[in-house]
């Protein structure tokens, strides 16, 4: 197991060479001098030079690459152009709030859409199952933004409910977690009913079915379990989406996450913060991506990475 | 994002070059009704943007004041915005802008993907290699978020939304054209085209193109409503395209000021997005299913 993790993690080796290229090469696409580009428009002329000589502007490509890449080994961002702080920090600032928010729709997400997924299978072709399909594609179809305002309507505006945006108390994390929920639900959901019709029409279940077992133990201990590994497969590469989502959801509800900074750094160009929260974003789905494949591991004891 | 390869769309080779084959992919097709259904919702939309000018009186971007955030009434049926606009209007023309970038979105995604998956699954090695780590690279990113970071680097607009979109959408055309390439690469009419003596651009053009087309097809119809999803979020950030063009995701994005006063000038643009992404959901899918039964999801 311990292996396993270390190969995964130096496997995620090139993939963050490729995402510190993207980036890198990110800045060097945009019209002219990448120093004053990162410096803002307000910089001083001294600004620009100090940040000039930091990225080693005058050195060849490769070096301005590899100095590129010692200064994210330490985990130097660079300063925001707007506010002068440390990247890092600002960053750092915001991510348990854009956390709570993911941690909170995901959860979400599986209390409903697994149960849903596994109802519809049980009984497929029939309403209920014609229901929840349904319901499915139109999560997948709605724009997130929009579910956001619209619950912000209903529950902030006409009945007065819950807050319209903001932080503070658990009331302000129920609207935007349920938003984020709403597509990721129906994903599993989907994913949930094609792999419970499958394992409930095994060999096993109908073994477990014959000793006389009831069908709740059938469903939960011998189909259900099973049919974890692409569920969870299928909760890992939403976690993306998520993210995605939330730099939309954060928006609507004023969410002070790192989807609002990013989208505030965008309009204000200021370029450390979108750089710098983009590559923790990468970083983000990359280490959930090897959670999953972890988790695999310890859901079913048949898989094992020696 | 619903993906096609995730359900293993690619058909055995030649399965639909017959016409009996094709024959009955629309028989099936054209039972499913939810794919009937947005098919035809789709047409409507198409009609809309096609027929604007005829639909909608006058310029749906020229601001009337005195008429600010009317509510629904017959002379305008949704209600007009905070400038005094017909949201139908803007809805109608909106669905011209919409559509227009989903077939940029998806043209960038197939000029750039296509090739690329082409070369990378026929011709192997070093190639394959490296075009695999870059699309490993790209899709480090959630879609979403590759072109929010394209935009922040290319400016808002129509045009940059489109190659933003496009390009975040290449690495999935990647994949899923390189893996039906592996499957049909060892067939035995690529065989004896080689043998034959054809260069490997005809082998590519004439005998493999014309059997990934399918999956591709199926791919294109959900890559349109997912870009028409990327695109409204892009506009509701105001980083997409730019007022006064209507666009549904800018509407959406100028109305949230309004909630308290006027929530229906923030309804009906969601309204108008939620129904086109499902339109090219149900088609996607009933493409999918007419194609490979045994992947109904």
């Amino acid at each position: 197991m311990f292996n396993f993790i270390i190969k995964r993690l130096l496997a995620m080796i090139p993939v963050l060479i490729g995402i510190s290229l993207l980036l890198f090469f990110m800045l060097r696409m945009l019209p002219g001098d990448p120093a004053q580009v990162l410096a803002g428009q307000m910089a001083s002329v001294e600004e620009i030079e100090t940040i000039r000589r930091q990225l080693g502007l005058d050195r060849p490509i490769y070096e301005q690459y590899l100095l590129y890449l010692s200064r994210l080994a330490h985990l130097d961002l660079g300063r925001s152009a707007r506010t002068q702080n440390p990247v890092i920090e600002e960053v750092w600032a915001r991510l348990p709030n854009t956390m709570l928010l993911a941690v909170a729709a995901i959860s979400m997400a599986c209390l409903f859409g697994i149960p849903a997924g596994v109802i519809s299978a049980m009984r497929p072709y029939t309403w209920v199952d014609y229901l929840v399909t349904m319901a499915s594609l139109f999560g997948i179809s709605m724009p997130v933004f929009w579910l956001g305002i619209m619950l912000v309507v209903v529950f902030s505006v006409i009945l007065k409910w819950l807050p319209a945006g903001g932080t503070g108390s658990w009331q302000h994390v129920i609207l935007p977690s349920v938003t984020l929920a709403s597509f990721v639900v129906a994903f599993i959901a989907r994913m949930t009913r094609s792999t419970m019709l499958e394992t409930l029409n095994q060999d096993y279940t109908t073994t477990a079915r014959s000793k006389g077992l009831k069908e709740n133990v059938v469903v939960v201990k011998h189909a259900l379990k099973n049919a974890l590994i692409p569920i969870v497969t299928v909760v890992g590469l939403q976690f993306g989406l998520l993210l995605g989502g939330a730099v939309l959801t954060e928006t609507v509800f004023a969410w002070p996450g790192l989807g609002r900074l990013v989208v505030d750094s965008i309009l204000a160009r200021d370029y450390p913060v979108i750089q710098g929260t983009i590559l923790i974003f990468g970083l983000l789905y990359i280490l959930v991506n090897l959670a999953v494949d972890i988790l695999y591991a310890v859901i079913d004891p048949r898989i094992r990475y020696d | 994002m619903i993906e096609a390869t995730e359900k293993g769309v690619c058909p055995p080779p030649h399965e639909f070059s017959t016409d009996t084959g094709l024959r009955r992919f629309c028989f099936k097709l054209r039972r499913n009704r939810a794919a009937v259904a947005g098919g035809i919702m789709l047409l409507i939309y198409l009609a809309a943007a096609l027929l604007a000018p005829l639909l909608v009186q006058g310029d749906a971007s020229a601001p009337n004041l005195m008429m600010a955030l009317e509510t629904p009434s017959p002379k305008d049926p949704l209600g007009t915005d905070e400038l005094g606009r017909s949201i139908l209007g803007r809805i109608i023309y909106g669905a011209r802008v919409s559509l227009l970038i989903a077939v940029g979105v998806v043209a960038v995604g197939l000029f750039i993907g296509v090739p690329l998956g082409l070369v990378s699954g026929y011709f192997g090695g070093k190639i394959d290699f490296a075009i695999q780590r870059a699309t490993d690279a790209m899709l480090a990113f959630p879609g979403f978020l590759l072109a929010l970071a394209l935009v922040s680097v290319l400016g808002v607009g129509i045009k940059n939304t489109m190659i933003s979109i496009g390009i975040s959408m290449v690495p999935q055309y990647i994949r899923l054209v390189r893996a039906c390439v592996l499957t049909v690469r060892s067939e035995v009419y690529v065989e004896a085209a080689r043998a034959a003596g054809t260069r490997d651009g005809m082998i590519l053009w004439r005998h493999i193109l014309p059997n990934v087309m399918v999956p591709i097809t199926v791919q294109t119809s959900l890559s349109m409503g997912t870009a028409i999803l990327f695109a409204a979020g892009l506009g509701f950030l105001g980083i997409g395209v730019q007022p006064p063009t209507p666009e549904w995701g800018t509407m959406l994005g100028s109305a949230r000021n309004y909630l308290f006063h006027a929530p229906h000038v923030a309804t009906f643009p969601g309204l108008a997005i939620l129904l086109a992404v499902l339109s090219f959901n149900l088609l996607g899918d009933g493409l999918r299913d007419a194609l490979d039964p045994r992947f109904k999801i």
